[in-house]
């Protein structure tokens, strides 16, 4: 008999310290995401027990089902927290069928409590700043991170700072004000947003900026994604999946849930999963960088109506790049009118109402289907990062307001006669 | 004709701590090996082993990004600020 090794939670769970991913130069759990040595992104390592579907299964319908695999202390769904996760993978059969694929799911991810994926990774930075000491919650945010740690905040009874682009759309600015906290709308693109809260990060070391100085535990967040498409669709990994790419964070993540299923022996490692990118043509570094076939993004100066997906200078691009080589997938991007058009057939065909990114997600899809890229044959999940009622200037234009009728039966009767497909009666 | 640069708490330990310090205005490039000059080793954590900018780190002159600039070239006139920031942010 072999010596038992009994492995043990910290307040991190089974997270064991922080590594470059450039050098592998080694940290302990701290408040710090950028390499002293070579600048590198620091990412969470882990120490992982044997974990069983069954125990998974047991656990709650939030991201805490997988908090094992998270850094986070095992009794995290006890703190005040806004549970997010678990939310709808949608079989889009309609969808399938206009595009000519085969099998086709939508990982609807409206269902958070702020109505993006961004709740689940400020939900791991919220635990992991608190552990850490900090009382305040703060972030530069192209929207809809920006609601989720107001929200976050409100709930964990401590104080947010949340600086904004001044021209983002109206229901994110307002969706996040209603939380109350401190929202600073800042002139200037996200990227100007990011350099002043780096900044900002420096000056203040006793605020949890989640995605600068919380960042390798924030992103953690986003593997939760993974975690539930596998499990929903009976602990099996999909052979395509395409992801929307503003800092690239959520791809890499994704990715990594795939392969640490697979490692911990609870999805087959093959086939493996082969992962898209999506950006849009008004900010599309990542997809430039991938047809040049480059391994370093060029920052490029956004300008698209996707304003959650328009960061010119994405920190994880390189890695983005890695994954779309290494996995068999690619990196495209599309016009805000093939975005419009995107949104318009989720909606018509599953009654899904997503945000401008996944008009991104999805028209990428369907030019890559067109390329040849993926493959109408293989089963494929898409993601729809947030809700189409945060973007709705984005798609207004599309459709005009009708023009209202008298309340009467006759004025309806007229009004359906000159429906479209339908021949005008004298 | 000096300029002012922000330091990233990563390297404070090359300047005794300080967030900003001060260069002879020049290149981008001239800054940094004057830089490197008064805080001995910070050059290397700026720059990689062929003296091009780390991949991961963002330097701005005023509000410019050099790389939307000359890069290392970038022109720095007095009075201006540097910043080297961390680029893995955001997101």
């Amino acid at each position: 008999m072999g010596t038992t090794i009994t492995k043990t939670q910290s307040r991190f769970g089974y997270a064991s310290g922080l590594a470059c991913r450039e050098c592998g130069q080694t940290y302990d759990l701290g408040a710090q995401h950028a390499c002293s040595e070579c600048f590198g992104p620091l990412e969470v390592g882990y120490d992982l027990p044997h974990l069983t579907r069954e125990t998974i299964e047991a656990g709650p319908p939030s991201i805490w089902r997988y908090a094992s695999l998270l850094p986070v202390r095992p009794d995290i769904a006890e703190k005040p927290n806004t549970e997010p996760g678990w939310t709808r993978l949608v079989r889009a059969d309609n969808l399938a069928r206009a595009l000519g694929m085969r099998a086709l799911w939508v990982k609807d991810e409206r269902g958070n409590p702020t109505h993006s994926f961004k709740d689940r990774v400020v939900a791991v930075a919220l635990a992991a700043a608190t552990e850490l000491g900090f009382k305040v919650l703060a972030c530069p945010s192209t929207g809809n991170l920006a609601n989720a740690v107001a929200a976050a905040a409100a709930r964990a009874g401590i104080r947010s700072v949340v600086l904004v682009p001044a021209d983002l759309e109206q229901q994110k600015i307002l969706g996040t004000a209603v939380y109350g906290g401190t929202l600073v709308t800042v002139e200037g693109s996200y990227d100007d947003v990011n350099r002043l809260a780096s900044e900002l990060a420096d000056e203040h070391d006793d605020w949890a900026f989640v995605n600068v100085n919380m960042r390798p535990y924030y992103a953690e967040g986003s593997k939760t994604i993974g975690y539930e498409i596998a499990e929903q669709l009976g602990w099996r990994l999909p052979p395509q999946v395409v992801v929307p790419v503003a800092s690239g964070a959520q791809l890499v993540k994704i990715d990594k849930a795939f392969r640490e299923l697979s490692a911990l022996g609870l999805v087959e490692e093959s086939p493996g999963c082969r992962v898209f990118g999506a950006q849009a043509t008004g900010c599309a570094p990542v997809a430039a960088a991938f047809r040049a076939g480059h391994d370093v993004v060029q920052p490029v100066r956004p300008a698209t109506i996707a304003k959650s997906l328009a960061i010119g200078n994405p920190a994880d691009g390189p890695y983005v790049l890695d994954v779309v080589r290494r996995t068999g997938g690619a990196v495209a991007d599309v016009t805000d009118g093939e975005i419009v058009d995107a949104i318009r057939l989720l909606a018509v065909t599953e009654g899904i109402f997503g945000e401008t990114a996944v008009g991104v997600t999805l028209a990428t899809a369907r030019k890559l289907l067109a390329s040849g890229q993926l493959d109408p044959a293989a089963e494929t999940v898409i993601i729809n990062s947030g809700d189409g009622l945060k973007t709705l200037d984005a798609v207004a234009a599309a459709f005009p307001a009708a023009t209202p009728i008298r309340a009467s039966l006759a004025a309806f009767a007229e009004l359906e006669s000159h429906r479209p497909g339908k021949a005008a009666t004298a | 004709m000096s300029v002012s640069v922000r330091i990233p708490t990563i390297l404070r330990s090359y300047t005794g701590g300080a967030a900003e310090v001060t260069a002879q205005a020049g290149s981008l490039r001239e800054i940094i090996a004057g830089l490197n000059a008064e805080f001995p080793g910070i050059g290397g954590r700026i720059l990689d082993d062929t003296g091009q900018l780390r991949r991961f780190v963002n330097v701005y002159v005023g509000d410019a990004d050099v790389r939307f600039a000359r890069g290392l070239d970038t022109p720095v006139p007095a009075g201006i600020q540097v910043s080297v920031i961390p680029a893995v942010a955001g997101g």
